[in-house]
């Protein structure tokens, strides 16, 4: 395959990945970047799980009987697809995997605060995803990742307290990573990286661990209540014994909305890096993008409430929710303007990371716009729980989040690997998954606006034609999921080996070999300048 | 403007109209702004696309003045935008939530997974709502079993329906025709059947519909007659003030309660002290009322509150 | 040995070279000590779940409430509240005994923590099997007789989910301390070295402050009167 000349170069003699061979070096590892590795291995295996969820459930929305699954298996599809893909794949992992491996090389430091809480927080992740695997041979769980009460603590026939208690244990694993990249970053900083020379990923990551470890405690509260009132009829959520089951949706949408940023703050945080690489230009405004990252993580905690609009909330509430629910969108436009002023007059590569990162920037504002049409009450009304909710979320949770992840792994995949991908192969996935994502979630909007409910597998006749189109586009994202799978494992024997620097960029992380050695760094950087610092014209002999 | 288009419902009421403008509204923001953002990448993209393989981009101008003006720009504008979206939205909801005071009262409970709807005037319907056109109906609404939501696409309206406690829905139908009902919650295996049909006839035709249906006795009957057979007129009396408050009149009436608050007198007011007579007990009188808890099912409770409902005073209206 | 050479010899093990991702001893133990704190957070959102339910519930129906804790021993309430105050005297001390590289005040006073935890978890067994036997154990044996029973269920829940997270985390403590009672006693710690024993301190005051917090909400609730 054709590379430029200054991508390739000879590999290191020793680093991370030879420093240490057989079973036990891997499952015993503290080195961060192997236990980047072991996540990637787990979370692109739940990701698979719940993609086959959602190839099944396409096929059965194509046509408007319910003529491929009985309700009841329909019911566990759909809720292990959201079970799998919010709480073992997107939650980790951008954190996980590009969040292990970056976080101590971009501070400067050997490792992260913790090694071995970092392993640990590995196998409990595996721990807790085993039982809900176990769940799902079993029979799985019907009650949708929501898990409202009465129906999951009466009425459901399903493994509920299983699934809830491998929730509850991946939760722990969140915390831990959490607790460790804040540490790491307040205690581990290379001399001369002050907090406003960090790279804004770090910033990202900090503000997405505040919200795991003041949101995540609660969602596990929240599931042990759940699996208590379940086993033992405790009655704190049964309004027959005195309980309130809405208290159940407070305490869930607590955790549940700050985690949806969660999902999203680190997928910015790689759209701020691969910004300005590829334009080879300081990033516009970062301080607002600093700032903002800080800001979503507090107003995150502020608008759970939104989900409960029709509820049975006090409508006074509710506009209090709508109100706070429209403020938190403004951080989030700050950021969007901010990524696009940085082309201005950059010096702009569409290679792949970038054109991930550019389908982010466009997908994740048509997602976050709908969203503050969700916020808006007379909005709302009409469209929860209906498709229109589903398009949204998709929009930024796979049109953001999951191009983020993938920009982020193409980005850096020469520094983690030491292989250069097949650049050819890498452009056409990217269109195929952008265009297959469109074709499937586009009509979504269509389809809620016109009324057609969620969690419905039976519809009105009506509906049919968009959900074709949905179905059909799913194919095409399916298709182009598959072809990164295919050329990474490729790449990993027959690519050529990528130089310390292949893009031509600035980062700590470029100032070491690829892959890096076990210690990151033959010395401890020292830090003099600001992130993204680019040479000036003429000067650019360093950079390449 | 949309009407019966195939990507737009249909509408069916005038909030369905208003709901619309607001979405409209908000759909040419975001068209707006999301064309803006694609635009501005192509252009930029292309415009400054890299030349050579070592070329750099211009550094941005460091914290001046103008790039403030920007960031602040770009965060005002849309603040603005969003403030009237809620703005809007807030005053759409709260019309939403407020039924005008001369509708009819139907009532409706949800269970798995079917929709049982009772008229005042006794009719009774399984997931089917025969309503005249231009009159404004309220439905009060529980669940005899998991969370439900009532949802009419046409109308634009929804509410979760909850075991436990009453939910309300307003809507005015303006226009004859079939229109759909589904269940907007997740509620166990049947979820994608438990739908049903809103029926609106001209007046005179829903007066046939009414007449010719075999119907039940109106529930304000059956509630008098469950307020002799249950005891209640035992004590809830006017010769018996002392013991028990007297219902006549209490109907959406403010109470004094014994510790000091002062609640509304509704419809969960009522189910409330039925089941649970001692979370609210009135200023002045004994906690002596016994709970009836098991001993009146859903449909009996909304047949109470009907009967109470009735119990107007003497050349009241 | 004599003691005092064997005091000195410890002594000296105790100048541990930092792990190798830090530079320092010093920002070993600053490290440790943020971990501490940061995880100490999370336990505080962890039963802040609980308290909020506590809040809504109470709010919505006071009275319940008040019958609920006066069926709580409030003699028995006060008794814990004073074992666990106690408990944090001799656990400030055992930190105090460790940073002074007194081997065996340090044994002492962590050995007095442990079994003024231990007492405090033996009175709340007791509690608990009480409130057993008189049918206050939310579940199908739930039995109360009296006006606002559904409500008062809502309030044992609290109890028992608030105070038996809070005597899980002290089992724990209690076991953290007996590994740190054996590394104290074989002289792993002394000035150089006692950050484990400053954090142990930093999570057994945290367990003790939610009791601080526990104990009015659910013992003394209308007891004014």
């Amino acid at each position: 395959m054709a590379v430029r000349p200054a991508e390739t170069g000879p590999p290191p003699k020793t680093h991370y990945l030879n420093a240490g061979y057989g079973i036990k070096s891997w499952l015993l590892t503290t080195d961060h970047k192997r236990i980047a590795i072991l996540y990637l291995i787990s979370v692109t295996f739940f990701f698979a799980i719940g993609g086959l969820m959602a190839v099944l459930i396409r096929m059965e929305l194509a046509t408007p009987e319910g003529d491929l699954f009985q309700s009841d298996t329909y019911n566990r599809l759909f809720t292990m697809h959201g079970i799998m893909m919010i709480f073992f794949f997107l939650i980790p992992s951008i954190p996980a995997v590009l969040g292990n491996f970056l976080v101590p090389i971009m501070v400067g430091a050997r490792d992260l605060a913790f090694p071995r809480l970092n392993l640990m927080s590995w196998y409990i992740f595996n721990l807790g995803g085993l039982f809900t695997i176990w769940a799902l041979l079993h029979g799985g769980v019907d009650t949708g990742w929501t898990f409202y009460t009465p129906y999951s603590t009466r009425y459901a026939n399903s493994h509920v307290i299983a699934t809830g208690l491998g929730i509850f244990i991946a939760g722990f694993s969140s915390i831990l990573t959490g607790l460790n990249f804040v540490v790491t970053i307040h205690r581990m900083r290379a001399p001369g990286l002050t907090w406003f020379r960090l790279p804004l990923f770090i910033w990202a990551m900090y503000a997405t661990s505040l919200i795991i470890i003041l949101g995540t405690p609660v969602l596990a509260v929240t599931l042990l209540l759940l699996v208590a009132e379940r086993l033992f009829r405790i009655g704190i959520f049964d309004a027959s014994l005195g309980g309130d089951p809405l208290l159940f949706q407070h305490l869930f949408w607590f955790y549940s909305h700050p985690a949806v940023y969660i999902m999203i703050l680190p997928a910015m945080g790689v759209v701020s890096e691969i910004v300005p690489a590829f334009a080879r230009k300081k990033i516009f405004g970062y301080r607002f993008i600093a700032y903002s990252s800080l800001g979503l993580a507090v107003l995150s905690f502020l608008v759970w409430a939104h989900h409960m609009f029709v509820a049975g909330m006090s409508i006074y509430a509710a506009a209090v929710f709508s109100a706070l629910s429209m403020l938190v969108a403004v951080p989030s436009a700050v950021k969007v303007f901010n990524w696009t002023a940085t082309l201005y007059q950059g010096s702009v590569s569409w290679e792949t990371p970038m054109l991930y990162a550019l389908g982010f920037i466009g997908l994740f504002t048509m997602g976050g716009l709908t969203g503050v049409m969700l916020a808006s009450l007379g909005i709302d009304v009409h469209v929860h729980d209906t498709y229109f909710i589903i398009a949204h979320f998709h929009y930024i949770m796979v049109g953001g989040a999951i191009m983020g992840y993938l920009g982020g792994l193409h980005y850096w995949w020469p520094k983690i690997t030491g292989k250069l991908y097949p650049r050819f192969w890498s452009r056409i996935s990217a269109m195929v998954i952008f265009i297959g994502f469109n074709v499937t979630f586009f009509p979504q909007f269509i389809l809620g606006y016109l009324g057609m409910p969620r969690r419905y597998h039976v519809y009105p006749p009506e509906f049919q034609v968009l959900n074709v189109m949905s179905s059909a586009g799913a194919t095409i994202l399916g298709v182009g999921y598959l072809i990164p799978l295919i050329y990474f494992i490729w790449s990993m024997r027959y690519g050529p080996h990528a130089s310390e620097n292949p893009w031509g960029v600035v980062g700590l992380e470029w100032e070491t070999t690829s892959p890096p050695p076990t210690d990151n760094f033959e010395e401890t950087p020292v830090v003099t300048t600001g992130p993204y610092e680019y040479p000036q014209a003429g000067e650019v002999a360093g950079v390449l | 403007m949309f009407e019966n288009a195939p990507l737009f419902p249909e509408r069916a009421s005038a909030i369905a109209r208003q709901v619309d403008h607001l979405f409209l509204f908000a759909l040419g923001g975001a068209a707006f702004f999301s064309i803006l953002i694609a635009v501005l990448i192509f252009y930029l993209g292309i415009r400054y696309r890299r030349r050579s393989p070592s070329e750099v981009g211009r550094p941005p101008a460091e914290h001046s003045r103008s790039t403030t003006i920007l960031e602040a720009t770009w965060s005002l504008v849309p603040l603005g935008l969003l403030t009237i979206l809620f703005v809007w939205g807030a005053r759409l909801y709260f019309v939403i939530a407020r039924p005008p005071a001369n509708a009819s009262e139907l009532q409706v409970i949800g269970k798995q997974w079917m929709w049982k709807i009772q008229h005042p005037e006794g009719n009774r319907e399984i997931n089917e709502l025969h309503v005249p056109v231009g009159r404004p109906i309220r439905l009060t609404l529980t669940s005899e079993d998991v969370i439900h939501s009532f949802f009419l696409p046409e109308f634009r309206i929804k509410t979760d329906v909850l075991p436990g406690r009453y939910s309300s829905l307003w809507f005015e139908a303006d226009r004859i025709g079939t229109y759909h009902l589904f269940c907007a919650q997740y509620c166990g295996a049947e979820h994608s059947r438990m739908t049903g049909r809103v029926v609106v006839m001209e007046p005179h035709d829903y007066q046939s519909w009414l007449a010719g249906e075999k119907r039940g006795r109106p529930p304000a009957e059956s509630g008098a007659a469950l307020f002799v057979s249950k005891a209640c007129v035992t004590c809830h009396r006017p010769d018996t003030a002392a013991r028990a408050p007297v219902l006549t009149g209490l109907f959406g009436r403010r109470v004094a309660l014994q510790d000091g608050r002062s609640i509304v007198a509704d419809e969960g007011y009522i189910r409330e002290s039925i089941l649970n007579p001692q979370a609210k007990i009135v200023a002045g009188y004994q906690p002596i009322m016994p709970t009836f808890q098991g001993q009146v099912g859903e449909e009996e409770l909304l047949q109470l509150i009907d009967y109470v409902k009735t119990l107007k005073p003497q050349g009241g209206s | 040995m004599s003691s005092e050479a064997a005091a000195a010899a410890a002594a000296r093990h105790a100048t541990t070279a930092p792990a190798h991702q830090f530079d320092s001893t010093a920002q070993q133990r600053e490290t440790a000590s943020l971990g501490m704190w940061v995880f100490l957070v999370t336990e505080m959102m962890f039963f802040g779940g609980l308290f909020l339910a506590y809040v809504v519930y109470r709010a919505a129906y006071p009275r319940a409430f008040v019958l609920g804790s006066h069926e709580l021993d409030i003699v028995l309430g006060t008794t814990n509240t004073a074992v666990l105050i106690a408990s944090s005297l001799t656990m400030a001390l055992a930190v105090r005994s460790a940073q002074l590289g007194r081997r065996r005040g340090l044994v002492t006073f962590l050995v007095l923590t442990m079994i003024l935890g231990s007492v405090f978890l033996g009175i709340k067994a007791y509690e608990y099997h009480h409130k057993y036997v008189e049918g206050f154990v939310p579940g199908p044996y739930f039995h109360y007789v009296g006006a606002e029973e559904p409500h008062v269920r809502i309030f044992f829940c609290l109890y028992f989910g608030l105070t038996g997270l809070h005597a899980l985390h002290m089992i724990i403590g209690v076991g953290v301390l007996a590994v740190m009672l054996v590394m104290g006693a074989r002289g792993r710690f002394g000035p150089n070295y006692y950050n484990p024993i400053e954090c142990s301190g930093l999570y057994w005051h945290f367990v003790d402050i939610v009791w601080i917090f526990l104990f009015p909400l659910l013992y003394l609730v209308g007891r004014h009167t």
